[in-house]
C-alpha cells in the first residue's frame, strides 16, 4: 500500500485493493471485514475531537491524536515527565530565570512542505497570546493562559527564537512539552483560517489525511519526517464514545488499540489473543474539604477523614486495580519532585474516632459533593458512596449530593463556603507545580480566580510554592515541593485518595505499545503485524 | 408553532447550570478564563439580545457555528440527521411491514399455531428495551459469529457503497424495529379480527373471491384506516427510540449528537438541532394527516 495522495478516494482504493486482495486469498471473507489490514492502526477513542488545532482544543482526548501530528519546541523524555529536546536542540535560560533563547532544529518541514523556523514558532505564539494578532480569530484558545507569561517572542535569526517572560516561571519547559505547546504550519492557518482545526499541518511523524465527522480520523506515515520514520502505514481513531460499544468491538477485532478501559471490563481481555497496558500517570484524585467553616475547620478532624477512607478497598475493590492509594498532593509520576518517604495515610478507624472525639466533632453532619462523571474522575459515584459508609462509620453523618459534571464544576470552583464541607475532584497536570499553585495557596481562593475551593492556608506553603515556580534549578525545586509534601500530608487540606493509573488494551499484532505517564499517546513506533 | 421551540429550547439552554466555558476549561474554569472565553464565545450579551442575533440569523439561513465541533451547525445537523433517517426509515420500513404481516397472519388464523407463537414473539418484542436487545445483538451476531460489524455506519477502510451500509444497517435497524414493530402486529391483528367479523366479508366471501383477495383486497382495506395512525404513532417512536440505538451502534445519528451536544453545552448546536428536528416532525405529521385523509375520505371534512 502507498499513500501517495492524501485524500480519501485514494487512501480507500489502497485499503480497497488489499482487502481485495485478502478476501481473493480465501483467507476467511467473513472474519476478513472484521479483522484490520496490517500496517494500518485502528485507535477506539473516547469521542469525536473537537479540532485538530493545538492551541485551541483541551480534551486528553484529542490530544492523543495532536500529538502524532505536531511537535513542540520540547518534548517529554520517553517514560518520564522530564523534559527533553523536540523540535528545539537546546535552550539557555537567564539569571534571572525571564528569557530563553532555543535553537531550533535544522532542516525540519512542515507537512506542507513550508520550513519550519524562527518565524513560525512567533507565528504561534503570537496568535494564540496576542489580541491584535490577525489570526488570532482562529482561536479561542482556552489553554492560553499556560503561556501568560510570557511577554514577548522574538526571532533572532532563522534558527534561534527568544521568549521574555514577565516574572521567572519555572514549568514554562514543560508547558512547551504540552499539547497547547504544539507547532503548527502559519501557512496552514493563513490558509484555512478557522478551519485549520479540520486541516491540521504540523512536523510530526504522521501527517492528516481525511477526517470523516463521527467515524474516523486518518494520519497516515510522514515520509519526509526529519527523525526515524513512523512503524505504521496509517492511523485511524475512532470514535467510540460508548464504552461498552468499544469493548464488544475490541472483542470483535474492529480495533487494534483502545485506552481507558472500564475497569469492570479488563478481565475479558486477560490472555486471550489482548495484552492489557497499565501506566501511572500524573493524576490526583482527593476530597477537598472545607477548612474555613464546618467540622473540617479543625486539622484533627481533617486528619481523621484521612484516617477513615478505606483507599486500599476503594482503588482495589471499586477501582478494579486501576489506580494506586495517593500519599499527597503531588502524584509519583513527577518521579524527580515526589517525596518518596511520604506515606499514605493508613486505613485506621480506630485512630479517626480518636481524633474526631478530641476535637469534640463527634455525630458532625457532613455535605458530600459527588459528581457523576467528567474529566479524570474515575467512578465518582460508587467512590463516593464507598467515602460515605466509611465516614459514616466512624461517626460522621454524611449527606451525599450529586451533580451532573459541568453543573459540579460551577458549584465547586466558586468555593464550598456555606454549601458543602467536602467535594471530589480530580486533575491530570504537566508540571507538579499546576495542581498546588492553583488549587492549594492562599492566594487562590476561589474569590481571587483560583481553584482552593476548601479555603486552605498556610503561609509557609504559598512561600515553598512561590519559590519552586521562580527557580529554574530542577534540583533546588525538587527540594522545595519536597517540603511542601510533608506540610500539606500533615496539614490534610485534601483527602487524598487514588493515582489513576491510565491503561490501554491492544490485540497481539500490535508490538512496540507503550503508554507514556503524560497521558499522551505517542504512536510513531508502534508496529502492526 | 416553531417559533414557541425557538423559545423554549433557548430557554432552557440558557437555565441548565454550567455554561460552555465550563465544559470547555473542565477543571481550568477560572473566573477569569472563564469570562475571557465567554467574552470570545459572544455569550457575554444579555439573554434576549443573544435570542433575537440567533432568530435573526437563522431566518437567513444561518444556524451558527458549534464551537465543541468547530463548523456551521447546519452542516452537521444536515449530515447527521441523514443518518438517522436512513436508520429510522428503515426500521419503520421494518416494522410496518413484518408489523401488519404479523398481525394478519395472527387474525386469519386465530388461536391457530402460528398466532399463538406470532402473539408470543410480539409480546417479547415489545417488552424487551430496544437498546438491551441491541446489546445483545452485538455480543451474538457481531462479537461471537462475527456476521455483522459492531457499530459505525460505514466500514472504516473500504466500504462505503451500498452494501456496506446496508451490513452495518442490519442489527440497528431491526433492534430499532421489535419494539415498534410488536405493537404495530397487535394492533393489526385486533383491528383485522374486528373487520373479518363485518357482514360485507362474509358477503364477500359468499360471492366466492378467493380467501386471498378477501383478506387483502377488503378486510386489510378497511383495517388499513386503524393501522395508519399507528404507524404515524410509530414513527415518532423509532425517531425517538433511535437515541438509544444510535448510542449502542454508534450510529453517526441526530440523537447522539444532541445527546453529547448538551453534555458539552454547546448551545448552538443544541438549538440548531432541537429546531431542525422540530421542523421535520411538524412536516413528518402533516404528512401522515393527509395519507388518513386519502385513505379514508369520512376524514375530509
Amino acid at each position: 500500500m502507498t499513500f501517495r495522495h492524501p485524500t480519501r478516494r485514494g487512501f480507500l482504493a489502497s485499503t480497497m485493493s488489499s482487502l481485495a486482495a485478502l478476501a481473493a486469498a480465501g483467507a476467511m471473507p467473513r472474519r476478513a471485514r472484521a479483522a484490520t489490514p496490517p500496517g494500518v492502526l485502528v485507535v477506539g477513542q473516547i469521542a469525536e475531537p473537537k479540532a485538530l488545532d493545538p492551541a485551541a482544543v483541551t480534551a486528553v482526548n484529542d490530544f492523543r491524536i495532536l500529538v502524532n501530528l505536531y511537535e513542540g519546541l520540547t518534548r517529554y523524555k520517553p517514560g518520564t515527565l522530564e523534559v527533553a529536546p523536540g523540535l528545539a536542540t537546546d535552550w539557555t535560560i537567564s539569571d534571572d530565570g525571564t528569557v530563553y533563547t532555543f535553537t531550533l532544529r535544522e532542516g525540519v518541514r512542515f507537512h506542507d512542505g513550508t520550513p519550519f523556523d524562527a518565524e513560525a514558532v512567533k507565528f504561534n505564539f503570537d496568535r494564540m497570546l496576542d489580541e491584535s494578532h490577525p489570526y488570532h480569530d482562529t482561536g479561542p484558545f482556552p489553554l492560553a493562559f499556560f503561556f501568560g507569561s510570557v511577554a514577548k517572542t522574538e526571532a533572532l535569526d532563522p534558527r534561534t527564537v527568544r521568549f521574555t517572560l514577565n516574572e521567572p516561571y519555572a514549568p514554562f519547559l514543560s508547558n512547551l512539552a504540552y499539547p497547547t505547546g504544539l507547532i503548527v504550519s502559519p501557512e496552514a492557518v493563513k490558509r484555512h483560517g478557522k478551519e485549520f482545526g479540520r486541516n491540521p499541518v504540523g512536523t510530526g511523524p504522521f501527517r492528516f489525511v481525511e477526517w470523516r465527522s463521527n467515524e474516523a480520523v486518518v494520519i497516515e506515515r510522514n515520509p519526509d519526517y526529519w527523525g526515524e520514520k513512523a512503524g505504521t502505514e496509517a492511523v485511524i481513531f475512532r470514535p467510540i464514545t460508548d464504552a461498552n460499544t468499544r469493548v464488544a468491538e475490541m472483542l470483535a477485532g474492529g480495533i487494534d488499540l483502545m485506552v481507558e478501559v472500564p475497569p469492570t471490563s479488563l478481565a475479558q481481555f486477560r490472555g486471550g489473543g489482548f495484552s492489557i497496558v497499565e501506566q501511572a500517570g500524573p493524576h490526583l484524585w482527593f476530597l477537598i474539604l472545607n477548612c474555613k467553616e464546618g467540622p473540617f475547620a479543625d486539622k484533627r478532624v481533617r486528619q481523621a477523614a484521612n484516617y477513615a477512607i478505606n483507599k486500599e478497598a476503594i482503588v482495589n475493590d471499586v477501582l478494579e486495580g486501576t489506580a494506586t492509594v495517593a500519599a499527597g498532593p503531588i502524584p509519583p509520576a513527577f518521579n524527580w519532585a515526589y517525596n518518596d518517604a511520604l506515606e499514605p495515610y493508613p486505613y485506621d478507624p480506630d485512630k479517626a474516632r480518636a481524633l474526631i472525639e478530641e476535637a469534640g466533632a463527634a455525630g458532625a453532619k457532613l455535605v458530600f459533593y459527588v459528581t457523576e462523571g467528567g474529566s479524570g474522575m474515575l467512578d465518582p459515584v460508587p467512590m463516593g458512596t464507598a467515602i460515605q459508609a466509611d465516614l459514616e462509620a466512624v461517626g460522621f453523618d454524611v449527606e451525599i449530593k450529586t451533580f451532573e459534571w459541568n453543573t459540579f464544576l460551577g458549584q465547586v470552583n466558586p468555593g464550598l463556603e456555606g454549601k458543602a464541607d467536602m467535594a471530589e475532584m480530580a486533575w491530570m497536570t504537566n508540571d507538579p507545580d499546576t495542581l498546588p499553585y492553583l488549587a492549594l495557596r492562599t492566594e487562590a481562593w476561589p474569590d481571587k480566580g483560583g481553584f482552593n475551593s476548601g479555603y486552605y492556608s498556610n503561609p509557609k506553603v504559598d512561600e515553598l510554592l512561590e519559590k519552586a515556580r521562580t527557580s529554574t534549578d530542577q534540583a533546588e525545586r525538587a527540594r522545595l515541593y519536597k517540603e511542601m509534601q510533608v506540610i500539606v500530608h500533615d496539614d490534610a487540606p485534601w483527602v487524598f485518595v487514588a493515582n489513576w493509573k491510565q491503561n490501554a488494551v491492544t490485540s497481539d499484532r500490535v508490538k512496540n505499545f507503550r503508554l507514556e505517564p503524560s497521558f499522551l499517546l505517542h504512536l510513531a513506533s508502534v508496529v502492526k503485524e | 408553532m416553531l417559533l414557541g421551540i425557538t423559545v423554549i429550547v433557548f430557554l432552557i439552554m440558557s437555565l441548565i447550570p454550567g455554561d460552555p466555558a465550563t465544559a470547555i476549561l473542565g477543571a481550568y474554569a477560572t473566573p477569569e478564563n472563564v469570562e475571557k472565553l465567554n467574552r470570545d464565545l459572544g455569550l457575554d450579551r444579555p439573554m434576549v439580545e443573544r435570542y433575537f442575533i440567533w432568530l435573526g440569523n437563522m431566518l437567513q439561513g444561518d444556524f451558527g457555528r458549534s464551537f465543541s465541533l468547530n463548523r456551521p451547525v447546519i452542516d452537521e445537523v444536515a449530515e447527521r440527521f441523514s443518518a438517522t433517517l436512513v436508520l429510522a426509515g428503515t426500521s419503520f420500513v421494518l416494522c410496518a411491514l413484518f408489523g401488519i404481516a404479523a398481525g394478519v397472519v395472527s387474525a386469519v388464523r386465530q388461536y391457530g399455531l402460528a398466532d399463538r407463537l406470532i402473539t408470543f414473539a410480539v409480546l417479547i418484542g415489545i417488552s424487551v428495551p430496544s437498546f438491551f436487545l441491541g446489546m445483545i445483538m452485538i455480543l451474538f451476531f457481531a462479537v461471537r459469529l462475527r456476521w455483522f460489524p459492531v457499530s459505525g455506519m460505514y466500514a472504516i477502510y473500504g466500504g462505503g457503497d451500498l452494501a456496506d451500509l446496508l451490513h452495518h444497517l442490519v442489527m440497528p435497524a431491526v433492534a430499532l424495529a421489535a419494539v415498534a414493530a410488536g405493537v404495530v402486529a397487535r394492533l393489526s391483528r385486533s383491528a383485522m379480527l374486528e373487520v373479518l367479523r363485518q357482514d360485507y366479508i362474509r358477503t364477500a366471501r359468499a360471492k366466492g373471491l378467493r380467501e386471498r383477495r378477501v383478506i387483502f383486497g377488503h378486510a386489510l382495506r378497511s383495517a388499513m384506516v386503524s393501522i395508519i395512525p399507528v404507524l404515524g404513532l410509530q414513527a415518532g417512536f423509532v425517531l425517538s427510540g433511535a437515541v438509544y440505538i444510535e448510542t449502542v451502534f454508534q450510529w453517526p445519528g441526530v440523537g447522539r449528537m444532541l445527546v453529547d451536544a448538551i453534555l458539552k453545552r454547546d448551545l448552538m448546536l443544541v438549538q440548531g438541532g432541537v429546531v431542525f428536528v422540530a421542523a421535520a416532525y411538524v412536516l413528518f405529521n402533516i404528512a401522515v394527516d393527509v395519507a388518513q385523509a386519502l385513505l379514508d375520505p369520512r376524514i375530509k371534512t
